[in-house]
């Protein structure tokens, strides 16, 4: 289990990114960080793995302090994918990308090699074993951060801004990936600002605002509060505010539900 | 790196910030003559302490501090090795003089350092480049000169989410010798460079697409006009210049 307990941080330049944030996040949990531009959401998920150390507060990674742990032992646990691929290319090949992380956590050599094989075949990229990740499109660029992470079986996989430049075929695997993760009995933590694809699959949405959390719960029950989104500049998703316009209150979140209701309420079998 | 506090544009409405940027051009290279000119504490001092009013005036003491601060190991540095160097040179012997002239050399950093600083705390590259245009410099170069400096935060920032990434993935900065560490500046370096090329290239292709270069004769929204104070200033400035002159003849 991570757990957040009334963490506060401060930026050397004086910025206020946490103020006071309590979490927890357990194995098998998917979960949902939204909110502002700004609002520390990144700031957050960098204490996860102790990038970042809190000013006042403590973070738990399955009970281990992160003030007493180096990024390297805890990334072996929490594994985060940052938002920018072209961030953490500097390998001539997919597979040496892939293979860069389990040679720093010490891996045996066969394993590497097993692992990555593995990991090439899952993600289908087995065909770009030999190019240059540079050279791949931007989803593709995409996989390849994620396969280099996963490579190494983090119990807890941390996405910053996983759909950003995704079409709607990457944004399915992804969402597929997830499923398979949490099957796994992984922790699943993302953080975004697609509402659409957060009310798609439902989660447990955490809303951030100004360093502080403004809630915590069910998909259903935070996006169905107009009021408190609003407060996190988050838009409802659009099957919630369709039917609010209807019925007057959000009876769907997306648009599954949304045919559903419809189809049930006009007699339609579908 | 918090020397470098000191040198990041300040966005106020000071009588420092609002002179000319050519009269701060000619203040920054008569405050480096004048330090040059003197190797005593006395002068070294007098021009140091004689900026901290200008400091004040352009109310950048905060961040001119902090880089001052920055700086003391270093001028600590120069102090050290002037006088161990000028110790060995006379065999191991130190005298008052050694002292002396070792603090001097320390001060004459500071002076330095602090002239640099209030340069750049007050002039934005905006400004500096109307300046080096001013002067007939090809506004290529100062376009190139004035960009160089904007994109110092950008690629400060870039270089944190790339350590970040890396360090995610198990790259340990702080362990092995030297060779191996140095070895594992490859991850953070290989991205950033990549990156920086990549975005000078955007930067041509935007620049182009907004027919940069496209007219001979450029005109600028805003042109330089030198007022009453800047000629105040720069009077003033040639004065010191002159009395550096004298006194240095005479001391």
């Amino acid at each position: 289990m991570i757990e957040v307990r009334d963490v506060h941080f401060t930026y050397p330049n004086g910025v206020q990114a946490l103020r006071g944030v309590s979490l927890s996040v357990d194995r098998g949990e998917f979960v949902a960080i939204m909110g502002e531009n700004g609002a520390g959401k990144t700031t957050l998920i960098k204490h996860f793995n102790g990038l970042l150390k809190p000013t006042k507060g403590t973070v738990l990674v399955d009970g281990v302090d992160t003030r007493k742990s180096t990024v390297a032992q805890l990334s072996r646990k929490v594994g985060i994918v940052f938002q920018n691929p072209e961030n953490q290319f500097f390998c001539e090949s997919v597979y040496d990308e892939v293979a860069f992380a389990l040679k720093n956590f010490g891996f045996p050599e066969d394993e590497v090699e097993e692992r990555v094989t593995e990991t090439l075949r899952r993600f289908g990229l087995e065909k770009y074993a030999k190019r240059s990740p540079f050279l791949l499109s931007g989803g593709e660029k995409k996989r390849v951060a994620i396969a280099s992470v996963l490579a190494w079986d983090p119990e807890y996989v941390v996405m910053d801004e996983p759909t950003v430049g995704q079409d709607y075929k990457a944004k399915t695997e992804l969402l597929n990936l997830i499923y398979t993760l949490l099957d796994e009995g992984r922790a699943v933590v993302v953080v975004t600002h697609d509402v659409e694809f957060v009310a798609e699959c439902e989660p447990r949405v955490v809303l951030i605002s100004q360093g502080r959390i403004l809630a915590d719960g069910e998909a259903h029950e935070v996006f169905s509060d107009f009021g408190l989104l609003s407060k996190a500049s988050v838009v409802p998703p659009q099957s919630a505010r369709f039917t609010q316009m209807v019925f007057g209150q959000p009876r769907a979140l997306n648009v599954e539900e949304a045919v559903r209701l419809l189809s049930s309420m006009l007699g339609v079998g579908r | 790196m918090s020397m470098l506090d000191g040198f990041k544009t300040t966005v106020l409405e000071t009588p420092i910030h609002e002179l000319d940027p050519r009269v701060k051009m000619f203040m920054l290279a008569s405050v480096t003559a004048m330090a040059i000119m003197f190797n005593k504490v006395v002068p070294l001092l007098v021009i140091s302490l004689a900026q901290v009013p200008l400091v004040l005036l352009a109310r950048v003491s905060r961040e001119w501090s902090r880089s001052m601060r920055g700086g003391m190991i270093f001028a600590l540095m120069i102090f050290g090795m002037n006088l161990v160097s000028r110790a060995a040179y006379a065999g191991w012997t130190v005298d008052a003089e050694m002292v002396k002239v070792s603090v001097a050399m320390a001060l004459r950093f500071v002076a330095l350092l602090t002239t640099f600083s209030l340069f750049f705390l007050t002039t934005s590259p905006d400004k500096l480049s109307l300046a080096l245009e001013s002067m007939r410099i090809p506004y290529e170069y100062c376009f190139a000169f004035t960009t160089a400096i904007r994109f110092i935060p950008i690629i400060a920032f870039e270089a944190q989410a790339i350590a970040d990434a890396q360090r995610s993935r198990g790259l340990e900065l702080d362990r092995g010798n030297l060779i191996e560490r140095l070895k594992k500046y490859v991850p953070i370096l290989t991205p950033l460079i990549v990156s920086a090329i990549r975005r000078s290239m955007e930067l041509a292709e935007a620049m182009e697409s907004r027919a940069f270069g496209a007219s001979k004769r450029r005109t600028n929204l805003y042109t330089l006009k030198l007022k009453p104070r800047d000629y105040v200033a720069a009077a003033a400035l040639t004065a010191a210049l002159c009395i550096s002159v004298l006194v240095r003849g005479v001391v």
